[in-house]
């Protein structure tokens, strides 16, 4: 069964390989239909090795493959291996089957594009980089994924170079990715030090019962956690997130929704046994998720761009993922990162849909009323920001209660988490019937702009068609115990996490029932209120909103201008450091580097004009010095 | 009566340094040329003093070989001169300077 694991990587490798280099010698179409075929196959085998797993017990399910010798340096020897078990089997089908939906539409969404095989290939490498960093049995395949994510999100934030501020966007992604992964290779190479291998289950296996102290696991765990930050969009390296928003659509809702940003839940979930260890990493997890996500869904709730809404919707729902990690409920949070993906991947394409209808337009004052014109568009997107807001039966609702039950559960003073989560998940139920009222309903400003909208063609909708069922039934394999499931999904997973000693998933296993069902009420009350309020404000009376920003005044600024980190940063970080390498640009690149490679060609320039003195022309010069050589030799021999 | 050894080799080293001298010093291409076929020559006594001496033959096969050797030598040596008087209008090596730096 472990031989037709390297088949799921393989396939979106000749996916990429093809479009790549014969792209041009393709037709859009095929090019697309090779693209999605490559993404079918990964997904076909993910599942037939999942059922496979299904029927096998819990304590079995596991695979792994070790391809070849990767990286063998004295008693290192990477390999390149897979492991195939609950967690990446989950991940590999969210990535495969949301990473096909994707590809599909996205025959749709760039059709007519000068680079769409460009497009295709670098999609596909995409995928098959980030098959790689969920099934990798190793950290540093991991990594290497990990970097492979990266360079194709720099790759499609700046799809479209031509125009410099999205080149600029992509550049800005890459280099804020670049400071977490420093921290994520030195967490690397202290693992190595103290344990001498790299490999996941090795090191899961040594570090409970090693005599190593508890500072050494707090600090390994954090760099990691800042390779998490980085590229999962947290504070303080959020900043990236919205400008990717520059790339073509599908991309955002594939790699900057659905499957990228999720890898830094991913890692901690994956070394779970690790940060079980650093408890004060954990509660700095917990923190910044939470914080992350009040903060960002702050800022949602002001944007007009609708890309950029989601990006941020985006940010505040990965910090809901880094709370519950942080708390210890590591399959809570890998079951918000699965729902996640299925509605933000409906909500990104949706948007796409809308886009598309509209000519590009992104601005959500030019939308409005778009029901009629755009009518599967407008029901699969109110699926989504249903399932994203919690409305109970859908998958958003299981999920986040599941963290937010798990946060309060959290003693030692945690239950803070769970208030802040609610407030939170009433903002995202706000801000995004906002999105939703403000696009398809109101005033259909879209008319004054000379816009004719129509419906995207079927190859865009059914993607959207499917990913709406999945957002509505993709909650019911993890029914808590409160509502009379078995909560399936954490049983699957139990066996790879660890079990973060008395909090978390033990007091999930032992709810007191009628406590969580009574959060749910609050929390499912809270989301009501949020969406009547956005009701209220954006249907019933729109001009209440401009008097709602007057009023707040200071509060809707600060939240308009995302509360000018990009500008603080730009004034601390990005000033100093370019004046730094201008510094040095001018004194140590011109003044000594220029100074000794000039002057070391200088000085060659003058020692042979001084040499080539003795090339006189003569030929009995020549002669000359031949004889005095041979005479040399001979008097040589003859002394030897 | 035989001729020693040494006076052979003495007189084919007395002529090999008039070659070398020749060569080195005069200025006429032809003299030059004609220092160098003396070189040879006096290499060629050499050979055939040699196997004279240690009653081998393959000295003298040598010798044919040198001899056939110069010959076609001479044939390139003399187009050579020819085609730079032709161009240079001179045979003065020391003029012929086309080498230097």
């Amino acid at each position: 069964m472990a031989e037709t694991l390297y088949l799921i990587t393989l396939f979106p490798l000749l996916g990429f390989l093809i479009n790549g280099l014969a792209g041009r010698w393709l037709s859009e179409k095929q090019s697309g239909y090779i693209a999605s075929l490559a993404v079918l196959g990964s997904f076909l085998v993910s599942a037939q090795l999942l059922l496979a797993f299904l029927a096998l017990p819990a304590e079995e399910r596991l695979l792994t493959q070790t391809l070849f010798s990767w990286i063998p340096v004295g008693d290192l020897n990477i390999q390149v291996g897979y492991r195939f078990d609950p967690l990446s089997a989950v991940m590999a089908l969210v990535v495969s089957g949301v990473g096909l939906l994707i590809h599909i539409y996205s025959i749709g969404y760039m059709q007519g594009d000068p680079g769409v095989r460009r497009y295709f290939s670098f999609l596909n490498l995409f995928t098959f980089m980030m098959l790689n960093l969920v099934l990798a049995d190793n950290l540093v395949l991991m990594f290497l994924g990990w970097e492979g994510v990266g360079l194709c999100s720099y790759l499609l934030i700046g799809f479209w170079f031509e125009d410099e501020a999205k080149a600029r966007a992509g550049m800005k992604a890459f280099i804020v990715n670049r400071i977490g992964d420093a921290g994520f290779i030195v967490a690397l190479i202290l693992l190595y030090h103290q344990f001498g291998t790299l490999s996941i289950s090795e090191i899961a296996q040594a570090a409970p019962g090693a005599q190593i102290g508890r500072g050494f696991f707090t600090a390994t765990t954090l760099l990691m956690f800042l390779g998490a930050v980085g590229k999962s969009a947290q504070i303080p390296l959020y900043v990236w997130l919205p400008d990717a928003m520059a790339g073509p659509t599908p991309v955002s809702a594939l790699i900057h929704a659905a499957t990228m940003v999720t890898a830094g839940v991913y890692l901690i979930a994956r070394n779970s046994v690790l940060f079980s260890l650093a408890p004060a990493t954990m509660s700095i997890v917990a923190v910044i998720g939470i914080i992350t996500a009040f903060f960002a869904a702050t800022i949602a709730i002001t944007q007009n761009d609708i890309k950029k809404v989601l990006a941020y919707s985006t940010i505040s729902q990965l910090g809901y993922m880094f709370t519950a990690v942080g708390v210890g409920a590591f399959s809570a949070g890998i079951f918000h990162l699965m729902t996640h993906a299925f509605f933000k991947g409906l909500l990104f394409l949706g948007a796409g849909s809308v886009i598309h209808g509209l000519k590009g337009e992104q601005d959500l004052r030019s939308m409005g009323g778009l029901k009629e014109q755009l009518p599967t568009t407008h029901w699969t997107m109110l699926v989504g920001v249903m399932a994203i807001a919690g409305i109970p039966g859908l998958s958003g609702f299981f999920s986040k209660d599941e963290i937010l039950w798990a946060a309060f559960s959290r003693h030692e003073g945690f239950s803070w988490l769970w208030l802040a989560g609610i407030v939170t998940a009433g903002i995202t139920a706000f801000y995004m019937f906002r999105l939703f009222f403000r696009t398809f309903y109101g005033k259909a400003a879209w008319q004054e702009a000379g816009y004719q909208p129509h419906e995207s063609p079927s190859v865009m909708t059914i993607p959207l068609v499917l990913l709406a069922f999945l957002s509505i039934l993709g909650g019911y394999v993890g029914i808590p115990a409160a509502l009379g499931g078995v909560n399936q999904f954490h049983h699957f997973l139990e066996p790879v996490l660890a079990v973060y000693p008395g909090v978390g998933a033990a007091a999930v296993q032992h709810p007191s029932q009628g406590l969580e069902l009574l959060l749910m009420g609050v929390s499912t009350v809270v989301v009501l209120g949020g969406i009547y309020y956005a009701y209220r404000v954006y249907v019933q009376q729109p001009t209440l909103a401009d008097d709602l920003a007057q009023r707040m005044g200071l509060l809707h600024r600060l939240s308009f201008n995302k509360y000018f980190v990009d500008e603080a940063y730009h004034l601390l970080i990005v000033r100093p450091f370019q004046a730094l390498a201008e510094g040095l640009w001018k004194w140590f690149d011109i003044q000594v580097v220029d100074g000794a490679v000039n002057g070391s060609g200088h000085a060659i320039a003058r020692i042979s004009g001084a040499i080539r003195r003795i090339q006189s022309g003569l030929i009995q010069h020549y002669a000359s010095i031949i004889l005095l050589g041979v005479i040399f030799i001979l008097i040589y021999l003859y002394i030897d | 009566m035989v001729v020693p050894l040494y006076h052979i080799l003495a007189f084919a080293g007395l002529l090999f340094t008039i070659g070398v001298v020749g060569v080195l010093f005069r200025r006429n291409a032809i003299i030059v040329f004609m220092s160098v076929e003396i070189m040879l020559n006096a290499v060629n006594l050499a050979f055939v003093a040699f196997s004279r001496y240690h009653g081998n033959v393959n000295g003298q096969v040598f010798v044919f070989f040198i001899m056939t050797l110069a010959a076609a030598e001479v044939a390139v040596g003399l187009a050579i001169i020819v085609s730079l008087f032709r161009n240079l209008r001179t045979s003065d090596i020391s003029e012929i300077r086309l080498m230097k730096h």
